[in-house]
């Protein structure tokens, strides 16, 4: 079993008491809601007579069913206005803070959390989306919840909880030109298997970790799930605390040198025990794109499309080369593009949107490609904005939206056709997820779905930046 | 069949005893499992009839030759990374409303196996070949009696029994009728504020 690393830490600061199930009770420090996986906890919540128990470790926004266009209400679709309308009213009773469309905050809530510094390193953060791991990039312990441990954590403030082992992943090296947080975390998934993280926390470690700014660490620790591990962490660093400083929910004055001091305590120690460690060099990392239906089917740019058996699922591999019109010896290079699409709560941030408008600048989509450019929330739109993003975007000939989970999930309206193949900077390809279940999705780097936007087919980066 | 006793609000789940639903394939996400245009629904009412929609059906719509349209079971046996993806827990609502009530696997994705046992499903892991020859014998003979022992932990197939394992929590949570956490962590709130009031961020 682990020790002291900061995993280990969190737990212990955050162990209430052991359940006789021979679980740990876990005090969640913050817990954010949405409209699609909450309405349910409400309403068992309501059948037994409970409260909330700890509203102001509570907060909510609205994301996954929001529309990107027009927005009035009530909204045009039913069941989102009725999802959205149950959201307003579950937090006017309960007395939980909401970032609703109106409040100048909402967004995507693993974009939310951290920009408004409601996550802080050292805390216990849980939502009912598998992508809470993302919060680990500032040193917080995230983790993805179902909907009867939203009502546990409503009515107790707390989830009952299983102790996993901690795996360091170390990545030496540099990250090239045009080799993003995105191609590394591919990059890892592919060496360890979708399934690979099952049972662990990952710790992400290492020169080419270290040297990214807090939102390339909060793609990393986005799909730390998509590898199989419910949690993904980076020590807190200056670069951590940097970011935080002056962000609305952070400590302030006195509060701030406290808070500095708490979460330098919780780092993983010089002497940490892991049950296992795992070495990546960074150098040699490629752009990198998926050739499947997982995120863990996924090649350089320049690389071939392996031959199924070659793999380690070869019925699965053969299905996604089916599915995906891509045969072994191919690269993934010079495919046909009909969709672009920029956001979520993987790569839907500021510095996102500035390395694909860096890459678009100047230039237009190629003709027949549908772009789209989805804002990860109101405070990163309105930002990108005052930096003429949008215009770079609008002249580019992308659709600049209003934010929300939009064409990840495509439950707003937003999605693709049957038989388009869209690159994408979100973190599922699986069939059917952005949309028709004969469409295609390729994951990648904001920087190479630009390149990849104006060309008309799957482009590295580097011959455009 | 699930042997089940109720007391107060426990509810024990010792035993599942039917038959099986094989349903082939590694890495089956939760997205296959309840496409995500169901989710827009405030209550799990409906989820039952959308479970593996998509997979259920040809592309005109009709049925095809999918397991949940094959067979009746109550036992799902499913190969390696089930329920991966989205934390969503549609999906095991829907496959519990389906008539799904317990789960045999090569492995699970973590946070689908902590649903379903908020739910009382138990989720049991069998070796690869152990799977496979289940499978096998269940769409030779879709009537094999297939029970899942959850405190003895085994499979028993027509009487052939198969190693299984179960996590000790998710053991003793069925077993002794404690899956229900809510009420359990509810009941000593005072330790939770505590633990609040000694964390130092709470204050900030």
């Amino acid at each position: 079993m682990s020790e002291r690393t900061l995993y280990d830490k969190v737990w212990d600061n955050h162990a209430v008491q052991e359940l006789p199930n021979g679980q740990t009770q876990l005090f969640v420090g913050l817990h954010m809601i949405h409209e699609v996986t909450s309405p349910q906890a409400f309403g068992m919540l309501e059948e037994r007579g409970y409260d909330v128990a700890f509203p102001d470790r509570t907060y909510a926004t609205t994301d996954h069913i929001v529309p990107t266009e027009d927005r009035s209400r009530p909204l045009e679709d039913e069941q989102a206005e009725t999802m959205l309308s149950a959201l307003e009213g579950n937090v006017d009773e309960h007395g939980v803070e909401f970032f609703g469309l109106d409040s100048g905050r909402q967004g995507i809530v693993h974009i939310v959390g951290p920009e408004l510094g409601l996550t802080q390193p050292g805390m216990t953060v849980v939502c009912g989306d598998s992508h809470t791991s993302t919060h680990g990039a500032l040193g917080a312990l995230g983790m993805g919840i179902g909907t009867s441990q939203i009502r546990d954590v409503f009515a107790t403030g707390c989830i009952a909880a299983d102790k996993q082992d901690v795996r360091r992943i170390e990545v030496d090296g540099t990250l090239g030109e045009g080799v993003y947080a995105k191609d590394l975390i591919l990059t890892i998934i592919r060496e360890l298997g979708v399934e690979g993280g099952i049972g662990y926390v990952y710790e992400y470690a290492g020169s080419a970790v270290e040297d990214l700014d807090i939102e390339g660490r909060l793609a990393l620790c986005n799909m730390s799930i998509e590898g199989g591990a419910r949690a993904g962490y980076v020590n807190p660093d200056e670069t951590t605390f940097d970011y935080l400083k002056g962000r609305e929910y952070a400590p302030s004055g006195d509060d701030w040198d406290e808070a500095v001091g708490y979460w330098r305590s919780i780092r993983s120690d010089d002497d940490a025990v892991y049950d296992d460690v795992v070495e990546i060099d960074g150098d040699g990392i490629e752009p990198m794109v998926t050739w499947g239906t997982n995120p863990g089917q996924v090649v350089g740019i320049d690389e071939a499309v392996p031959e199924p058996d070659e793999t380690n699922d070869p019925r699965a591999a053969r299905e996604a080369q089916e599915h995906m019109n891509v045969s072994p010896g191919d690269t993934m290079r010079g495919v046909n593009v009909d969709v672009v699409f920029l956001g979520s709560c993987t790569n839907g941030r500021l510095s996102d949107l500035r390395e694909a408008a860096r890459v678009l600048e100047g230039s237009e989509v190629h003709d027949g490609v549908r772009a789209l450019a989805v804002p990860g929330s109101q405070t990163v739109r309105a930002k990108a904005e005052d930096e003429g993003l949008d215009e770079v975007f609008a002249d580019g000939g992308f659709e600049w939206r209003e934010p929300g989970c939009s064409m990840c999930i495509a439950m707003n309206g937003d999605s693709i056709e049957d038989g388009e193949l869209c690159v994408s900077s979100s973190n599922r390809n699986y069939v059917g997820r952005q949309g028709a279940e004969g469409g295609k999705t390729v994951l990648s780097s904001p920087a190479t779905l630009a390149a990849s936007a104006v060309r008309g087919e799957i482009t590295d980066p580097r011959e455009v930046l | 069949m699930s042997e089940t006793d109720e007391t107060d609000e426990r509810k024990a789940v010792r035993r599942v005893a039917g038959t099986g639903v094989p349903l082939r394939g590694d890495d089956i996400d939760t997205d296959q499992i309840v496409p995500a245009r169901f989710l827009k629904e405030v209550t799990f009412d409906n989820m039952g009839k959308y479970a593996f929609h998509d997979a259920r059906r040809d592309d005109d719509g009709g049925m095809n030759d999918h397991p949940l349209n094959v067979y009746t079971g109550n036992v799902l046996v499913v190969n390696d990374n089930f329920g991966c993806g989205s934390s969503r827990e549609h999906a095991p609502q829907a496959l519990m409303r389906w008539g799904v009530e317990a789960i045999v696997g090569e492995s699970f994705a973590e946070i689908f196996a902590d649903n379903c046992k908020s739910l009382g499903i138990p989720t049991v892991t069998v070796d690869a070949d152990g799977v496979e020859e289940i499978q096998t014998r269940v769409e030779d003979e879709p009537d094999t009696p297939l029970e899942v022992d959850v405190e003895k932990e085994r499979v028993v197939v027509a009487g052939d029994e198969y190693d299984a394992r179960i996590t000790d929590a998710q053991k003793e949570a069925l077993v002794e009728g404690i899956w229900d956490t809510t009420a359990l962590m509810r009941s000593s709130l005072d330790k939770a504020k505590d633990t609040y009031d000694d964390l130092p961020y709470t204050d900030w």
